[in-house]
């Protein structure tokens, strides 16, 4: 396993945002954690990346206990995430972007800079390696925030919506760049909304709901599943549908 | 090719008003250059500079007239005290993730804290401050031309530059500039936040100490109001705000469009006193209204 979480739980206030998640990631794989807004998907990987410590529960970073390791030392240890939204240094050129993750890995600023022009290059960001981040479009920024976290050189890829506010042709885009992280050996973990993605990408799928699993399979399995269908669209509406569509 | 051209500037004009204005005018750049570090290159404000420009300038006199250091020795000393001052301040402050106005709140506390403090101990000379005994020669940092002077600081203000240069070449440096623009990115993609900040607030307090045992040899005097005081904190931050935050010479470009707008001002209006200080801040004003990001931000590219 490449990622495991044990029973990690988080409250805020009275609230529990994650509570007692327990979910594995495999090796090589593309899994998918879903759930409805407000799910808690956001937190689950906070409380993976060191952004937010849990309360309770453990995370084992291939085979390795890191709970409550602080964001830095868990991208070094080869984790790297990106934001739901995009956070990048505006007053930065694409290059330069990109660099900044790259450093990791490279001390010499020459190399950083070559190896950010490589990475630009399997996302589709090499065009615009000269642009100011903060003039690159919606999508631009997306393909950004995923470029420098894969700079980092990682084991587990974390994306947090990259697809989020992507138009249907510029969605078809990136997913054979995910595709392609994958067979490059990185194991990829996404929240995702867009479904349609999910199905396409994903070999496994968790789903959140409310702070706690609710469902875990395939893509196919957890989308036919009723208590999933039911947290999507509220109760009793799996009951409502199968009397429709019998 | 700058610092060839200041450095033969003694042999075109031995007037006294213009080496002076050229020594004040790097003397400025070198204060800005030292607070960019921290403000342009690393995003955090300090108001409150003074506390290792006073430092430095406190470790030159004390260890000389006190100690009897030569006044070359002192200037190490000065650079570690100054470093070693930001660091502390740095490790309680961005311990906690001070930042923004809070930042600057604490910066210029400590200031004030020091101020009281160098007023109040004895060994500082108290409220009446410290000489540094005459002793002309350049083995004791002391010349009997301003030239002897306009050297010195012009060599701390390209050592300066030096330092700003790498920052704008090296990974540390782009740690620094990942933090300033996002501190949970810079996070994201494995920048020890906490440490590049800490480094970030001693080589200022390092660079901003050297500017002060400049003073304490230029002016050989020094007390509490004029080391520690909100005079030079301010003096520090106007340089690169006007010329350009975060740009290698904003702080020079700053510091000379300052001094020769004070010159200026204060000579045209010479039969009213005041007046002239009021024009000055309206100018001031008009800068930051109208270029923002300073003169090398407004005719920046892209």
């Amino acid at each position: 396993m490449m990622l495991q979480a044990e029973k990690l739980s988080v409250r805020f206030g009275g609230l529990a945002a994650v509570d007692e998640v327990s979910l594995a990631v495999p090796a090589g794989k593309i899994v998918a954690l879903i759930g409805p807004n407000g799910a808690g998907k956001t937190t689950v990987f906070n409380l993976i990346s060191g952004f937010i410590r849990p309360d309770q529960g453990r995370v084992l970073f291939d085979g390795r206990d890191i709970t409550g390791i602080s964001p830095h030392e868990a991208c070094r240890l080869g984790m790297a995430r990106t934001f739901q939204i995009v956070q990048p240094f505006g007053a930065q050129s694409v290059r330069e972007n990109i660099a900044v993750g790259a450093h990791l890995r490279h001390r010499s600023r020459a190399e950083a800079l070559r190896a950010a022009e490589a990475v630009a290059q399997r996302v589709g960001l090499a065009a615009q390696l000269g642009k100011l981040a903060a003039n690159l479009t919606v999508a631009g920024r997306k393909r950004l925030e995923l470029a420098r976290a894969l700079a980092t050189q990682p084991k587990l890829l974390l994306l947090d919506e990259v697809l989020a506010g992507l138009n249907p042709r510029e969605i078809d885009e990136v997913l054979p760049v995910i595709r392609g992280i994958r067979d490059g050996g990185v194991t990829v973990l996404m929240v995702e909304h867009v479904l349609r993605a999910v199905m396409n990408l994903s070999d496994e799928a968790w789903v959140l709901s409310n702070g706690r699993l609710i469902a875990h399979g395939t893509p196919r399995e957890v989308t036919s599943d009723p208590a999933v269908v039911e947290a999507y669209l509220g109760q009793g509406t799996a009951a409502r549908m199968k009397a429709t569509y019998a | 090719m700058f610092g060839i051209a200041v450095a033969l500037l003694p042999a075109v004009s031995s007037s006294g008003v213009v080496l002076n204005t050229a020594i004040m005018m790097l003397y400025t750049a070198l204060l800005g250059l030292a607070w960019n570090i921290l403000a342009g290159f690393g995003g955090q404000f300090s108001f409150g500079h003074a506390v290792f420009f006073g430092t430095g300038a406190y470790a030159a006199a004390v260890l000389q007239a006190k100690l009897g250091w030569n006044a070359w020795a002192t200037l190490p000393a000065a650079l570690a005290l100054g470093a070693a001052v930001g660091a502390f301040i740095g490790a309680l402050s961005f311990r906690y993730g001070l930042r923004g106005s809070y930042f600057a709140l604490v910066t210029l506390a400590f200031a004030e804290l020091f101020r009281i403090l160098a007023n109040n101990v004895d060994f500082t000379g108290a409220g009446v401050g410290i000489m540094v005994k005459l002793d002309a020669g350049a083995e004791n940092f002391q010349f009997s031309t301003k030239a002897g002077y306009l050297y010195v600081v012009l060599a701390f203000v390209l050592a300066a530059l030096l330092v700003c240069w790498w920052l704008k070449n090296s990974r540390y440096g782009a740690w620094l500039q990942a933090v300033r623009d996002n501190e949970d990115s810079a996070k994201a993609v494995g920048v020890n936040v906490f440490r590049v900040k800490l480094g970030a607030i001693a080589l200022s307090g390092a660079l901003m100490a050297a500017g002060g045992v400049f003073y304490a040899q230029y002016f050989q005097y020094v007390d509490p109001g004029l080391a520690y005081g909100p005079g030079v904190s301010i003096e520090a931050l106007l340089g690169p705000i006007i010329g350009g935050l975060g740009t290698l010479w904003g702080p020079v470009l700053g510091a000379v469009l300052l001094q020769l707008l004070g010159e200026g001002t204060r000579g045209l209006f010479e039969n009213a006193p005041g007046l002239s200080l009021m024009v000055y801040g309206a100018l001031l004003v008009l800068m930051v209204t109208f270029m923002p990001s300073g003169v090398l931000g407004a005719f920046r590219r892209r």
